[in-house]
């Protein structure tokens, strides 16, 4: 398998590629919480927050839609929101009966359900650009500078290495189990729901002890290669001029974004 | 394609900064408590081990079989961690799994990871690990039963918290949420039962070892046994009530200005609104029970480790 796989890291040597990753991932988590605060309804301020969004896309040059046509990941989520739209309070706009129950959609409601939709959606959009423009090891290492337990970032960069290992050995049995479950067409294979449910089991079984025996072959041989408990990377991490203002330029604006989402 | 999000991760955006931040609070000190046993009781092997668990976790996720209708059932594994793992080395385990997924998959926000953490790696870890460490004495059936129960109860948990999260947080309406989400998970957590007796009944005949009754005892004791079983019952009593009669619970949290605490933004609710644990009403007592059985368990479990370290210092 191919280690990008799962990696959305896009290679590129932008400003924000080279950005020191302590300052995307501080930036990134305060754009969030700003999203979080911004009252429902300060459309504008909502607007102005995408503009940001858009315009890291283009600067990044990820392309000015990179984000967009990834930012719907969490909109099955949505589905749990949708009855926000008829909160008791404002102004009820219709009422409708479904199957005896009487749902009246209101003003507030309607507000409501629209600002967490758009909330969530640039959230996302942001973590999507945190992982487009920064290597995972490096991110791994500005969760270290960040004062991330080491215990914590070491478990996430095995996690992160072998991920791509066991996916391999999860291909694997997934394949066997499709091979085994031959099937003439329009006649059902396999027995019930129950039966199925076992099978997995038992691969998950397999796959824990595979796993587990792996972990040994590994450690010795990341010892015989000079594995002394941290990950390295190339990459030195000095806060620079460059950074620090970019870092401060962009809270800069994210504090606009909260005045012009308090006064308009 | 291979990865499949599941409905518990709740995205940024759903959750309101108060709640957002309250269980940031809670899984930071249970994760520190959990870093603070491993890094006592592990060797620098251990760590390597947990990294790799971590990614079995993750890759276990995405073995899935078909149910019907074109939905699948997977697999969480929290629970299952925490029996093979122990429960501290399940909860770091599962924090790392779900910190990848929101970080490289989008799968769950990182403002609301505080919860995620907390409903899907820390709960599992109580329930599965303290109802399994209960019945460690029995024969294999009785245990690998249990083990399933508690999966089952670990995913209708999370659906039950995660759904009380969002109503806190002024995103759903309590009378839907609830059912909605608890229903479905109460078919879902069917799968990971079983999933999770299998791959236990498997582990045990294929790596005894792993799963001797020494080992297992070793991990924690009573502590998570009360713990386990304190979670279990307060779920178990609590979902029936909530999901019988939300409207109530909501008319009540409505009168005491709870609701509000989603609404509004959060610099207006700490001076003008009151505890809301403090009103005397249904609500505020099974609130209080909650939050009172989470501060216990972590009282338990530090004074249990305090005795512990005291006995072997003597």
């Amino acid at each position: 398998m191919h280690v990008d796989l799962f990696d959305r890291y896009s290679q590129g040597e932008s400003p924000l590629h080279r950005l020191d990753p302590r300052v995307k991932v501080v930036v990134t988590i305060l754009y969030i919480i700003s999203n979080a605060v911004l009252p429902d309804g300060a459309w504008a301020a909502f607007g102005l927050s995408w503009v940001l969004v858009l315009v890291v896309n283009w600067v990044s040059e990820l392309g000015i839609d990179y984000t967009f046509r990834r930012s719907f990941v969490a909109l099955p989520f949505a589905l749990a929101a949708v009855s926000a739209i008829f909160s008791p309070q404002g102004q009820p706009l219709t009422d409708w009966s479904v199957a005896g129950f009487s749902l009246a959609p209101t003003d507030f409601g309607l507000i409501r359900f629209g600002s967490i939709l758009l909330r969530s959606w640039l959230s996302v959009q942001a973590a999507i650009l945190l992982v487009a423009v920064t290597q995972f090891p490096d991110l791994i290492h500005a969760f270290e500078h960040l004062h991330v337990p080491a215990i914590l970032t070491t478990i996430i960069a095995f996690l992160y290495r072998y991920l791509f290992v066991l996916t391999d050995e999860v291909m694997r049995l997934l394949r066997a189990r499709t091979a085994r479950s031959a099937a003439l067409p329009g006649v059902k294979s396999g027995r019930n729901v129950v039966w199925r449910a076992k099978v997995t089991g038992n691969m998950a079984g397999q796959l824990f002890l595979r796993s587990y025996e792996r972990s040994d072959q590994i450690y010795n041989a990341m010892l015989a290669r000079g594995y002394q408990g941290q990950m390295r990377t190339l990459r030195a991490h000095i806060m620079t001029a460059f950074d620090w203002s970019l870092g401060a330029l962009s809270f800069l604006f994210i504090l606009l974004l909260q005045l012009v989402g308090r006064i308009a | 394609m291979l990865y499949a999000p599941a409905p518990l991760h709740i995205p940024d955006g759903f959750l309101n900064l108060v709640i957002s931040l309250l269980f940031w609070v809670m899984t930071v000190i249970m994760v520190g408590l959990a870093i603070s046993k491993t890094s006592q009781s592990l060797g620098g092997k251990q760590v390597p081990l947990m990294g790799i668990m971590a990614a079995f976790i993750f890759a276990a996720q995405m073995l899935n079989f078909p149910v019907a209708g074109g939905t699948s059932g997977h697999f969480l594994g929290g629970a299952l961690a925490a029996i093979v793992l122990g429960p501290w080395a399940g909860i770091l385990v599962m924090t790392s799994v779900i910190a990848v997924q929101g970080l490289l998959f989008q799968d769950g926000g990182l403002l609301a990871m505080g919860a995620n953490i907390f409903n899907m790696g820390i709960l599992t870890a109580v329930i599965g690990f303290g109802l399994y460490r209960t019945v460690i004495k029995a024969n294999k059936g009785v245990r690998l039963a249990v083990a399933g129960i508690a999966a089952w109860l670990s995913t209708v948990t999370a659906a039950l918290l995660t759904s009380l999260q969002l109503w806190l947080s002024g995103t759903s309406r309590l009378e839907i949420v609830l059912p909605a989400m608890i229903g479905v998970h109460v078919l879902i957590g069917l799968g990971e039962a079983v999933i999770t007796v299998v791959a236990l009944a498997f582990i045990e005949q294929a790596r005894p070892d792993l799963l001797k009754t020494e080992k297992v005892a070793a991990y924690g004791g009573r502590g998570w046994i009360v713990a386990g079983i304190v979670v279990s019952l307060i779920v178990v009593l609590f979902s029936p009530l909530a999901s019988s009669d939300p409207d109530g619970l909501e008319r009540i949290a409505e009168d005491m200005g709870f609701l509000s605490l989603g609404l509004d933004a959060p610099y207006q609710v700490i001076p003008d609104y009151t505890v809301p644990f403090l009103g005397e009403t249904a609500l505020s007592t099974i609130v209080a029970g909650i939050v009172g059985a989470l501060v216990l368990l972590g009282l338990m479990v530090l004074v249990g480790s305090m005795l512990r370290k005291r006995q072997t210092a003597k």
